[in-house]
């Protein structure tokens, strides 16, 4: 469990939050820029003081200003990746990767040189200096410094921010390897709710220095906090099901979400595994009765709970489909025209396609 | 060292480079100290010691001999400790010779030095930091290694300063043939002696030739480092 409750005020911005959060996980601290994310992470590793508050980790105190306890940054064994990896120029990739594991002879073996080596694909690179490597290469051996520090929990701050989008799967597959393969627990700072979507077991959305909701990723989807950080475009249900039927010529697939089954457009996952994925709520339909001769792959019987506006104009009806919450955006037009009410049956339909790019490998929890 | 090889110039080029080589190795640790303090440290009174070390710049090297041998003499305060305790002797000496170059130097070693430290990146301390290093670990493999080519630029331009110091050396520790008698001390008597003209001559050659080397090789030097380094 990471517990965090700080206060920093500073002129022009004041960071007053509270969170907890279960570990082994990855704990995303999701925000728009400058909303004090970095400054958070700042504060859970000790290089910025709380002007008051506390921070706690299992059952160490790192930081309680009542107490006036603050554990050194280098006693703390907290693992930091940066957004600008901050390799050491001075060494090869070898020697940056060897610094941190020098240092933590005393501290419990979590990880070994060559299985982080292998983990992260860095072989080819360890005679190099930080200079001759592409931005994904830097933040793989940043965070393979990181590891071999034997860190009890690792930060990372943005570390695909700056590589660009396409060279991203550099480092993305290694993230969910160490999630999948290695119980450190992890604090993500991100902008970007792909990200989250993919990588994070739990959320902290920030706003302006306060914490807007928390929670586990499929909860968080749907409070109505998370479309002010995202937008109108981004909103809608996080789902997770498990894969029970795979066609890999169409390359669709069918899912059991709750008590029912969806079909999606998915490719590269093994059956039986479980993955999450967004449906957006611009891309759901309502109809009120049984539709024939669409090319919707998926009409869904479900019930109407909520209706509200969406600050944008349009309206978020918000649907119980099997026992799973999702949620359809649709106009005031559409919404007169149906005269839809809480407690109304209706089809619930999601293109099979419309799915594609939020469906995310999950790990088999433990 | 008092030993003498017969030629003027090879003796005065002998001691010029022992003189800056003692001034340089007694001054280096002590300048990476006071680079370290006037850039990272915050107290009352920093801007006096900033302008107390930068002080040999702008004082007439006559005066900055003229206050070593009030403080280093013979009978002077510390001078006279230093003999009675250690049997030390500084004033009329090459050790003296040394000494008062060094702090004629100082503020140039301190300068280049304290350039190179603004220019480390702490981002890169914090990095070690968060990797278990504690602050003098830090400094020495971290800081010490990004300073480095500020470190020998300073070094190298404190040395062939040194080579030519006049004023303070004169004065401190006077002109005294194969112990204080220095390149620019040589061809100052050379001048003053009737018929040292071609000696003059040569010496001055000798002087503008070393400098010349001097700079060249800290600019190369540099060079090489800032490459290792990875810059």
């Amino acid at each position: 469990m990471l517990q965090v409750s700080v206060l920093r005020r500073r002129p022009g911005f004041c960071l007053e939050a509270s969170f907890a959060a279960p570990t082994p996980g990855i704990i995303a601290l999701f925000g728009r820029s400058g909303s004090g994310k970095t400054t958070l992470v700042n504060i859970i590793s000790g290089l910025l003081a709380p002007d008051a508050g506390a921070v706690r980790l299992d059952d160490e105190v790192l930081t309680d200003s009542r107490a006036g306890i603050a554990v050194a940054v280098e006693r703390r064994r907290i693992g930091y990746v940066f957004q600008d990896a901050r390799l050491f120029p001075h060494l090869s990739v070898g020697g940056n990767l060897r610094y941190g594991e020098r240092r933590s002879r005393a501290a419990p073996r979590l990880i070994g040189f060559d299985e982080v080596v292998s983990l992260l694909g860095l072989a080819p690179l360890l005679a190099r200096r930080p200079r001759e490597l592409s931005g994904g290469e830097r933040q793989r051996v940043a965070l393979g410094r990181a590891l071999l520090a034997q860190p009890r929990l690792l930060l990372l701050d943005e570390p695909l921010a700056s590589i660009d989008v396409a060279r991203r799967e550099e480092v993305l597959p290694y993230l969910e390897a160490l999630r999948d393969q290695l119980a450190i627990p992890m604090v993500y700072v991100s902008h970007q709710f792909d990200e989250v979507l993919r990588l994070a077991t739990h959320v902290v959305l920030l706003e302006a220095g306060r914490v807007l909701a928390q929670g586990a990723v499929n909860e968080v989807s749907l409070r109505p906090e998370l479309q002010s950080v995202v937008g109108p475009d981004l909103v809608g249900a996080v789902l997770e099901g498990v894969v029970v039927r795979l066609d890999p010529d169409s390359g669709s697939a069918e899912l059991t979400v709750g008590t029912g089954t969806l079909q999606v457009s998915l490719r590269d996952v093994p059956l039986g595994s479980r993955v999450r994925l967004q449906l957006l709520a611009r891309d759901v339909i309502l109809a009120t009765q049984p539709v024939q001769g669409l090319s919707v792959r998926n009409a869904l019987a479900s019930t109407v709970t909520a209706i509200s506006n969406d600050d944008y104009g349009a309206v978020l009806v918000r649907l119980d489909v099997g026992g799973e919450t999702v949620l359809a955006r649709i106009t005031q037009d559409a919404l007169r025209a149906l005269k839809l009410r809480p407690g109304d049956a209706v089809w619930t339909l999601v293109k099979a396609v419309s799915t594609r790019g939020h469906a995310f490998r999950l790990a088999a929890r433990p | 060292m008092n030993g003498s090889s017969g030629s003027a110039e090879l003796d005065a080029l002998r001691l010029s480079l022992e003189v800056a080589a003692r001034s340089v190795g007694f001054s280096l640790p002590l300048a990476v100290l006071v680079a370290w303090i006037l850039t990272r440290a915050r107290f009352p009174g920093r801007i006096v010691f900033d302008a107390f070390v930068h002080l040999p710049l702008v004082l007439p090297p006559v005066a900055v001999g003229y206050v070593l041998l009030m403080l280093f003499g013979a009978r002077a305060p510390i001078g006279g400790w230093l003999r009675s305790h250690f049997g030390i002797e500084l004033a009329f000496t090459t050790a003296g010779a040394a000494l008062a170059t060094a702090v004629m130097t100082f503020p140039l070693m301190v300068r280049a030095i304290r350039l190179s430290l603004e220019n480390v990146d702490r981002g890169l301390e914090e990095a070690a930091r968060t990797l278990g290093a504690a602050a003098v670990d830090r400094f020495v493999s971290i800081t010490l290694p990004l300073m480095l080519p500020g470190i020998l630029a300073g070094a190298v331009t404190a040395f062939a300063a040194g080579l030519g110091e006049f004023g303070a050396v004169i004065t401190f520790a006077s002109n005294i043939p194969g112990a204080t008698r220095t390149l620019p001390l040589a061809l100052y008597t050379a001048m003053q002696s009737p018929g040292g003209d071609a000696l003059a001559l040569r010496l001055a050659t000798l002087s503008l030739a070393l400098g010349l080397l001097g700079l060249l090789a800290c600019e190369l030097l540099v060079r090489r480092v800032r490459r290792l380094l990875g810059r």
